[in-house]
């Protein structure tokens, strides 16, 4: 129950933007069945959410050793390409997602190679493939837009399984997958200790320099699901808008979730939350029948909001408000 | 000898000029005054903004927000001129919003002790926001006193011209030198970005320098943004999306370290510069799709940086050297 406690501030924001967008669009929590299939607004928060819930997972793994990566939009963007290339050249789709999962671990490896062994930035070591990746991806697609048509393939983006769409269990069962492997062993702990303290951490004798490594590698994994969930959906490849600015709104859904930039602790269920409840604005502002301008400034002042509650300084404040309440009210 | 923190400097200006040497070499036509004024109108705006950013990376921070503040005042600039006003009066205000809208993001930085990318993150979002709000198309915009100021030129040698937004953008550089190397405001700067605490300790008032510091980098994006409507005489509010990382990649090709404290203003016009060549040598080229500038750019980049780790790395080294024989 601990863990709920924690997570108070993520679901209260989360609950309050839901209620807001249900007054001003009742229809939004209706779900229901068609051709066996889940339908409803509700349902696709759920799907849109995929991609950035995605990146939040390895994103926050990344955040929580003090890193950063911005890369992952442009890894979507050339494991798009090349998904749908092979696609298109008519491979199966086992050899597909294979090639695309091992092109984003050999992106995020490629990542983690410059951050933890040639120790440089991690904002600036990952700008080398947000800038550069792009780039690739066009290259790889030859300037156009790469379409086909694959049932097999689509279905990642576009099927259910019981009646759930395909990327809702690809995002919930990657999340639960990387939430086990950190939090039912070390991992998770000694990633929290590298990110507090880096030399501190190497000097008790945790593998950091390996440990980092891996969360970039996870990060560009996820990138490869998310980017082919985007081509499946779009049965094609955008390499222009594939994943354009994804990166922002996963590092965004990180910190709403609570885990600090500055590394240490943190929580892939609060980031998941953070990522729903960016996607719960971007729908719900679509719904509202607002013109679509207002989008960003409402999206800006409600993160602005978010933000401000959860910084040091105000929870600060908050705290010593708290306490001298406590205490006004042990007295009388 | 070059001292070692010069080293990442005087490194982008001979690639700058061996690059310009080869392309010459293969393009002859590309070594006349005409390209290299193009060179510079061309990629004005882009310099500018990278004045404000070498401030904000060498106090250790980044101003994420600026390709959108770049394109609120075009849109703002636009609109205003639409409407009748007079386009000098329109530069002032817009001026002035970019500055105050920089101050608040610093002050905001300051005062909620959040990371500078969370908070310019959020300006970036909100600068767009409002530039979609004044308009979604694109706004010509027509004045005499814009032709006036195009107008302006000096000539040089064969047809070569160096346009207003050429000398506006050397001007802002050289206003970026002094500042960064004559001023107490630049001495807190380099002071920030070495190490906060320190800086506090040794009296360097962090409030009003958070504040300026944003401030100058809203005021450079303004007029950034000036000189991009003046560029394309009109106002787009989804115009320069991402112009912010075209501008840290300059400040870093330049030789400014991204953990701040340590580089000079004058190496990011040179980042600029080699930004542009890249672009100028795919058109004469013809047959590169431009997507090359990119890979390019981010080959540069990690070139750079691998650079500047080895003269980290190297000037580590002696100093332990130094230490062990003294001691």
């Amino acid at each position: 129950m601990t863990k709920l406690k924690q997570l108070r501030p993520q679901l209260l924001a989360l609950a309050v933007v839901l209620v807001l967008i249900g007054l001003i669009s009742p229809g939004f929590f209706s779900v229901t069945v068609q051709n066996g299939r889940l339908y409803g607004s509700l349902i696709d928060v759920g799907v849109r959410v995929a991609p950035v819930a995605l990146l939040a997972i390895g994103m926050t793994l990344v955040i929580a050793t003090k890193g950063i990566d911005l890369s992952v939009g442009a890894v979507m963007a050339i494991t798009g390409a090349v998904a749908a290339t092979l696609v298109a050249d008519g491979h199966s789709v086992p050899v597909v997602l294979a090639v695309s999962l091992a092109l984003g671990l050999v992106c995020g490896i490629w990542n983690g190679v410059l951050v933890a062994f040639l120790d440089i930035q991690p904002i600036i070591a990952t700008l080398i493939l947000m800038v550069a990746g792009r780039g690739i991806a066009q290259l790889i697609t030859g300037g156009v837009i790469l379409t086909f048509n694959d049932p097999a393939f689509s279905f990642i983006g576009s099927g259910a399984v019981l009646g759930i769409p395909m990327p809702i269990l690809i995002w919930l069962a990657m999340g639960l997958a990387v939430g086990l492997l950190v939090r039912r062993s070390a991992l998770g702990l000694l990633i929290e200790a590298v990110g507090i303290n880096r030399r501190a951490s190497m000097l008790v004798g945790v593998r950091a320099r390996f440990l980092i490594l891996a969360t970039y590698a996870i990060s560009g994994l996820c990138a490869a699901m998310a980017g082919m969930i985007v081509t499946a959906d779009i049965h094609g490849a955008d390499a222009n808008n594939a994943g354009l600015w994804l990166e922002l709104d996963a590092i965004l859904a990180v910190v709403i979730g609570g885990t600090s930039l500055a590394g240490g602790r943190f929580s892939i269920t609060a980031s998941l939350i953070g990522a729903l409840i960016i996607q719960a604005l971007n729908t719900g502002i679509l719904m509202s029948g607002w013109p679509p301008e207002f989008n960003l400034i409402v999206k800006a002042v409600v993160i602005v909001a978010i933000l401000t509650l959860q910084s040091p300084a105000v929870a600060d404040e908050l705290s010593v408000l708290r306490g001298m309440l406590r205490r006004k009210g042990a007295k009388s | 000898m070059i001292r070692a923190r010069y080293l990442p400097f005087v490194a982008t200006v001979l690639i700058f000029v061996v690059a310009y040497a080869l392309c010459a070499l293969q393009f002859p036509n590309m070594l006349s005054f005409r390209v290299l004024g193009n060179l510079l109108t061309d990629n004005a705006f882009l310099g500018i903004a990278a004045v404000g950013m070498t401030f904000v990376i060498l106090s250790g921070g980044i101003d994420l927000s600026m390709g959108s503040v770049i394109a609120f005042t075009s849109v703002f600039v636009a609109v205003l001129v639409r409407a009748g006003v007079h386009p000098a009066l329109a530069f002032a205000l817009a001026l002035a919003v970019s500055t105050s809208f920089g101050a608040l993001m610093g002050l905001t930085i300051h005062a909620l002790k959040m990371p500078a990318f969370v908070v310019t993150l959020a300006g970036m979002f909100l600068a767009r926001g409002a530039a979609f709000l004044i308009s979604t198309d694109s706004v010509p915009i027509s004045h005499d006193f814009l032709k006036q100021l195009k107008g302006i030129y000096i000539q040089l040698p064969d047809k070569g011209k160096l346009s207003f937004l050429a000398i506006l953008m050397l001007l802002a550089f050289a206003v970026g030198v002094i500042l960064a190397h004559r001023t107490r405001f630049g001495a807190n700067v380099y002071a920030l970005g070495g190490s906060e605490q320190s800086a506090e300790l040794m009296g360097v008032p962090l409030r009003k320098t958070m504040i300026q510091l944003y401030a100058f980098s809203g005021f450079m994006a303004g007029l950034a943004g000036l000189a991009y409507t003046l560029y394309t005489s009109a106002g787009y509010s989804l115009a320069t999306v991402g112009v912010e990382l075209d501008a840290i990649a300059a400040v870093v090709v330049g030789g400014t370290l991204l953990t701040g404290g340590s580089g000079l203003v004058l190496g990011t016009l040179f980042g600029v510069l080699i930004q542009g060549l890249i672009q100028t040598y795919i058109v004469f080229d013809g047959t590169l799709s431009s997507w090359w500038t990119k890979i390019v750019i981010g080959m540069l980049l990690f070139a750079f940086i691998v650079l500047q780790r080895l003269i980290l790395l190297v000037s580590e080294r002696r100093a332990a050297i130094r230490a062990s024989s003294g001691g």
